[in-house]
């Protein structure tokens, strides 16, 4: 009797091992400490252009993320890309002229949405539109217009 | 050329078979579960033999792979000028492929080897019969408990390897590489997802658990019972077995990080 009841402790040493080593897992290596924000309201936006935003995309605002990229999808009467932001419900004081624009972290990191305050008094609330955009920058599309500048100037001189 | 082409024909239906027999056995095995509730003294003596005896080597195993890939890592990322990702690139190797993978390997060799080589001697010894014999259904009482152990184990002994990995990865790298501290955490906890990277893991080593326990007990439960039978059964159980897991662990990174 006594065998099976240090085999008993063993097998609860055990078990209980692996799920300390899958917390770890999930609190200190992977982002689950960081996600915060939980419970949220979605606020809507459109762009003529996302880039290469992907669902589950920061929102920031000064720097700071108050929520994500919750869908994306595209509108084809407008032509224009639907961009579903999932809000925390702590930050529910975004003024309604609130101007939102797609960032890249550093030269070739990944895009995320940054939120600049307008100076309303009214705020935004679950299901609203931000009305004020501006799209990726595709750097394609930069280096072209810089090319074509140059070749302008050149043909002028 | 009659002859030949009987023997190829013959072959062939002979590994039909074999794959019948091996899915009849997972569906008695499969049976047996609510039998296996009432009686969970079996299924800890069981996640004993398979877990807690493959503790060490996991453990171990995974902090030697966590300090080799910190290692490796860094001389390829400080070209970049990127020894800041190390912490990201060990976390990520280790809880989406080495993690549940190497595990599995160990597992195979470790734990899946003694239980074909127990089942291999219960028939040759007649037990099974025997059991046969008294009414106890030898599937539901040997192999179900065996076959739970395993599966439950395993992603437990897989997120220990994971943990142990980092740690190992976390001495090397801020220890001994000088990566700073709280970049090493900061970054693996920026880019490694908890839905994609550490619950996939976790599905990839459930999948594992459960195909090399079950290759190692349909491999002791169809060995011819003789001694020679055995010691070729245990060794099909880890080629096998080994090879499983590899094609599988294919099949499920095309589908989970594929697109």
């Amino acid at each position: 009797m006594s065998r099976m009841r240090t085999m008993e402790i063993l097998v609860g040493a055990f078990m209980a091992g692996g799920f300390v080593a899958l917390f770890f897992l999930a609190m200190k290596v992977s982002n689950l400490s960081a996600e915060t924000i939980g419970e949220g309201y979605p606020l809507a936006a459109r762009f003529d252009n996302v880039g290469s935003l992907k669902v589950r995309a920061p929102v920031t605002m000064a720097g700071v993320r108050i929520g994500r990229v919750q869908s994306i999808r595209f509108d084809k009467t407008r032509y224009e890309a639907v961009v579903t932001l999932n809000i925390g419900k702590q930050y529910n004081t975004i003024p309604i002229d609130t101007f939102a624009s797609i960032y890249t972290q550093g030269l070739l990191g990944e895009q995320y949405i940054g939120l600049s305050p307008g100076g309303s008094e009214e705020f935004l609330h679950s299901g609203d539109e931000l009305t004020h955009t501006q799209s990726a920058l595709v750097l394609e599309q930069l280096i072209g217009q810089y090319m074509f500048k140059k070749a302008g100037e050149d043909a002028a001189k | 050329m009659l002859d030949s082409l009987a023997r190829l024909g013959r072959s062939g239906l002979g590994a039909l078979e074999r794959l019948g027999r091996a899915h009849l056995m997972l569906a008695g095995i499969l049976q047996g579960l609510p039998s296996l509730l009432v009686r969970p003294g079996l299924l800890v003596a069981q996640v004993y033999n398979v877990g807690v005896l493959s503790v060490l080597i996991v453990a171990v195993s995974g902090l030697f792979v966590g300090m080799v890939l910190a290692l490796q890592g860094y001389y390829v990322l400080s070209q970049f000028g990127a020894e800041q990702s190390l912490g990201v690139m060990v976390a990520a190797s280790l809880v989406r492929e080495l993690g549940p993978v190497v595990t599995a390997l160990l597992v195979a060799g470790r734990a899946g080897s003694a239980l074909t080589a127990e089942i291999g001697l219960m028939k040759a010894t007649e037990q099974l019969s025997g059991l046969e014999m008294m009414a106890v259904d030898p599937v539901k009482r040997i192999l179900t408990p065996r076959f739970f152990g395993g599966l439950l184990s395993m992603p437990l002994l897989a997120a220990m390897f994971s943990a142990v990995g980092v740690l190992g990865g976390y001495f090397v790298g801020v220890g001994l590489l000088g990566v700073d501290d709280g970049v090493f955490w900061s970054q693996m906890q920026a880019k490694i997802d908890l839905h994609e990277d550490v619950y996939n893991g976790v599905i990839k080593s459930v999948v594992f658990g459960a195909a090399v326990t079950w290759i190692a007990l349909f491999q002791g439960y169809d060995a011819v019972p003789t001694s020679e039978g055995v010691s070729r059964a245990t060794t099909r159980t880890v080629v096998s077995g080994a090879l499983a897991v590899l094609g599988l662990d294919f099949v499920l990174t095309a589908l989970m990080f594929g697109d």
